[in-house]
């Protein structure tokens, strides 16, 4: 490609000259550049010091982009950017808010000139896959090696999660900044629980009895999951069946291993979700989305729905003052189980990551050291009840009872937690497992079908050279 | 315009100015259409034989590696299936009613040469749906289709005790659902063009036809129809199109984009999805050559199928 006689870059510059400018650059802007070499500008940096370790470009102006979702942009403005700005008064910073990241950024880095911060995040985020392949994204090992924001004795990677750490690796590099620690579980209202008596079950039989419990006495349904997205339940199943089978179950799915899908412990957890689909579901629940049946459970309708931690702020405006939101962890499938009652599926999420070929990469890693001080993460918590990777920011800061609940059961778990990964590395295995779980849960795909359908899928992208593969040990 | 002692100026330079005229209102649509939709075809065909995942500037050429994977790519086919369903049954079932309410509303009348009582204000009923934005139309159906006690359609057969119909949950119920909210929206444009076009046939035709005593269906079939069939063509045609394109009700309309379980898919939402959700540019462009080529396959069809003589009246 490179050694292409003429160019097409070269191509459209004769073109410029004939007259025909106009096609000539609006081509150029729509598709990738050709061949030719391109060399970045250089990059902005300034002296190191005490103050300032990461070395920026005190009077370089740089962008930040903030994904305008269920968090809004208002803790960036009013608490991150405030922060930064206390530290580096001259520095001056351009931010911007959007709902569509993909739509808005994309043809900028397409094109060579993208913002230096940005959040990747919300349905029409960039590809992290894509961006990896292509060296956009900006090695940040330098921000986990510096000194952190509060204590210039410790640095930044002693002071938050290691998953974090291992979630942001991309080919052996740091260099996504998994911002939120989301946690799942079982959602339910401490005053329906406490009014008809009803106990948090801790054992897979002890579920089902609740269920079988709710659904004879009339009061609501026992059970429903957001139908139209069955990233809810499928989220479920593969925590359950990580608790029967330990982590191995999760990794090998990861890592796209042979037959992963058709495990013992995830026909086991997959066979479990689909009774429960059949027996106690609120009626409809297929057809419903998250807003939808979360609205019912806010509205006593049905007892019990799985979801992140983000559900409290989700629903505020629809919660009744007395709900009481609490969650609690996946029940023991068995005796034998792999992992023991607690554990939890929990892991950072919601993505920040700073421009390699941006003017200013700098002044973005410091920004981020910037959010992972305590007061910016504790502050951070606050405004959108969500936990941070920042160890220990939430401590003393006043939580809602919901977040509260997920900070106690994520306590309790310790060292039990399980992710996966595969969501945002293979959004097409995403989309089957997805579209495969719903037809699970309704009863039209027995498990054994489920399990052959996804692991077709699996194995495609196993053998699909033009999609980058990941491993996680 | 003259006096007549003197040619006018401008005559003695018309062709000239003929040509300077076409070319001053040709020249900047030629271009627009140039570089607003033939470069872009011609860049979707290259991409098309790339790797380019949407974010890096050297894509790596693969040939027809993108075609050869499309070969077998069940949902793509799945979805090519879903538009050829919507090319025959969509324009069908579209025209038909349209034809139909066009006919009550112009010659449905007691005597079969005016229309149904209240024809006038049925016309303007039926065309609300055509000034609808399409993806207002989609979110409206989403609560029509409502599997709860919240929907239009299931409140009152819950109410009856039946069970709800999961008219955007059930696999084998989505894609008709999805058809009728399509018919629902197309159909007002057609019954005014109809009406226009069944306004223009003579009057006397009809009286003609009925003192030999024509029955009100004859007159439809022998009437109406033949005289009408110039539009009916055109209809077809826009509707064909129409159907190849249908993107935005499935997007916006539908679970997981084209679900449940790909049930509803079509060809623009699986190159959607491949482009912008996947970042696979590469193949998503292959797709969308597939398209063009179904597309012009249509058209060419379209147009050899409907060359025909047109009645004189």
């Amino acid at each position: 490609m490179a050694d292409k006689s003429i160019s097409r870059r070269e191509l459209l510059r004769s073109a410029a000259v004939t007259g025909l400018l106009l096609p000539g650059a609006l081509a150029a802007c729509a598709s990738p550049g050709g061949g030719g070499s391109r060399t970045p500008a250089a990059a902005a940096t300034g002296a190191t010091s005490a103050a300032n370790p990461l070395g920026i470009a005190e009077t370089s102006p740089f962008e930040v982009v903030i994904f305008d979702g269920g968090f809004g942009d208002a803790y960036a403005r009013n608490i991150h950017q405030p922060l930064f700005a206390a530290r580096h008064p001259s520095a001056q910073i351009k931010h911007s808010a959007t709902k569509e990241i993909a739509k808005t950024l994309q043809p900028r880095f397409a094109g060579g000139n993208p913002p230096e911060f940005v959040n990747n995040s919300g349905d029409n985020a960039m590809d992290f896959g894509a961006l990896a392949q292509d060296g956009q994204l900006q090695d940040l090992g330098a921000l986990l090696d510096a000194p952190s924001w509060d204590d210039p004795a410790m640095k930044v990677r002693d002071t938050i999660l290691p998953s974090a750490v291992e979630l942001g690796t991309y080919d052996g590099t740091y260099c996504v900044l998994n911002y939120a620690n989301t946690v799942w579980g079982i959602w339910y209202s401490t005053k329906l629980f406490g009014d008809n008596g009803w106990q948090v079950p801790k054992t897979w039989d002890e579920f089902t009895a609740l269920c079988e419990t709710i659904q004879k006495s009339g009061t609501c349904a026992p059970f429903t999951y957001a139908g139209k997205h069955p990233f809810y339940i499928y989220e479920t199943i593969l925590t359950l069946a990580a608790k029967i089978g330990g982590v191995e179950v999760l990794k090998n799915i990861d890592n796209l291993a042979p037959d992963a899908w058709k495990a013992e412990p995830v026909a086991k957890a997959a066979e479990a979700f689909a009774e429960l689909g059949a027996k106690y579901l609120l009626r409809g629940t297929e057809g419903l989305d998250h807003i939808q049946t979360q609205t019912a459970h806010n509205k006593y309708q049905v007892a019990m729905l799985p979801c992140g931690s983000w559900l409290e702020n989700e629903q505020k405006d629809t919660t009744p003052a007395d709900f009481g939101y609490a969650m609690f962890p996946l029940p023991s499938f068995s005796e034998s189980d792999a992992l023991p009652y607690g554990t939890l599926h929990s892991r950072p999420g919601e993505e920040f990551f700073v421009a390699a070929r941006s003017a200013n990469p700098r002044a973005g890693m410091e920004y981020m050291r910037a959010m992972l001080s305590k007061e910016g993460a504790g502050k951070f918590s606050e405004l959108v009840s969500t936990l941070t990777i920042v160890k220990g920011a939430a401590d003393g800061r006043t939580l809602k009872p919901g977040l509260r609940s997920a900070a106690g059961r994520l306590k309790e778990a310790g060292e039990n937690v399980t992710y996966f990964r595969f969501r945002q590395w293979y959004k097409e295995l995403h989309d089957e497992v997805a579209a495969a779980t719903g037809q699970l849960m309704a009863g039209r795909l027995k498990v054994a079908q489920w399990a052959e359908r996804v692991q077709r899928k699996s194995d495609e992208i196993k053998n699909d050279t033009s999609v980058k593969k990941f491993t996680r040990a | 315009m003259s006096n007549g002692t003197k040619p006018p100026f401008f005559m003695n330079r018309t062709a000239f100015t003929r040509a300077r005229f076409i070319i001053g209102f040709l020249a900047v649509p030629v271009l627009l259409y140039l570089v607003y939709v033939i470069s872009p075809y011609a860049q979707a065909f290259s991409i098309a034989m790339t790797d380019w995942r949407g974010v890096n500037a050297e894509p790596g050429f693969v040939g027809a590696a993108n075609f050869r994977r499309l070969l077998d790519d069940n949902v793509f086919w799945t979805a090519v299936r879903h538009n050829g369903l919507l090319l025959v049954l969509m324009p069908l079932g579209t025209l038909v009613i349209a034809l139909f309410f066009a006919f009550l509303l112009n010659a449905g009348g007691p005597r079969g040469v005016s229309g149904v009582r209240g024809a006038r204000f049925y016309r303007v009923v039926f065309f609300f749906p055509q000034v609808l934005a399409v993806a207002i139309v989609a979110v409206l159906f989403q609560q029509v289709f409502r599997p709860d006690e919240s929907g239009m359609l299931n409140a009152p057969l819950m109410a009856l005790g039946l069970e709800p119909v999961g008219f955007l949950s059930d696999p084998g119920v989505a894609f008709w659902s999805i058809l009728g909210v399509l018919i629902w929206q197309a159909v007002g444009f057609y019954v005014v063009l109809f009406s226009a076009g069944m306004a223009s046939i003579p009057r006397d035709l009809y009286e003609a036809a009925q003192i030999d005593g024509a029955t009100r269906g004859r007159l439809f079939f022998r009437v109406t129809l033949p005289l009408l069939w110039d539009t009916v063509q055109v209809g077809w045609i826009y509707l064909g199109i129409a159907a190849l394109d249908v993107f935005a009700i499935v997007w916006v309309m539908t679970a997981e984009h084209g679900g449940p379980d790909h049930s509803t898919t079509v060809m623009a939402a699986e190159i959607y999805r491949n482009a912008f959700q996947y970042f696979k540019f590469g193949y998503a462009s292959a797709m969308g050559v597939v398209l063009f080529f179904f597309t012009v396959a249509f058209a060419v069809v379209a147009l050899r199928l409907s060359r025909r003589e047109r009645v004189e009246f």
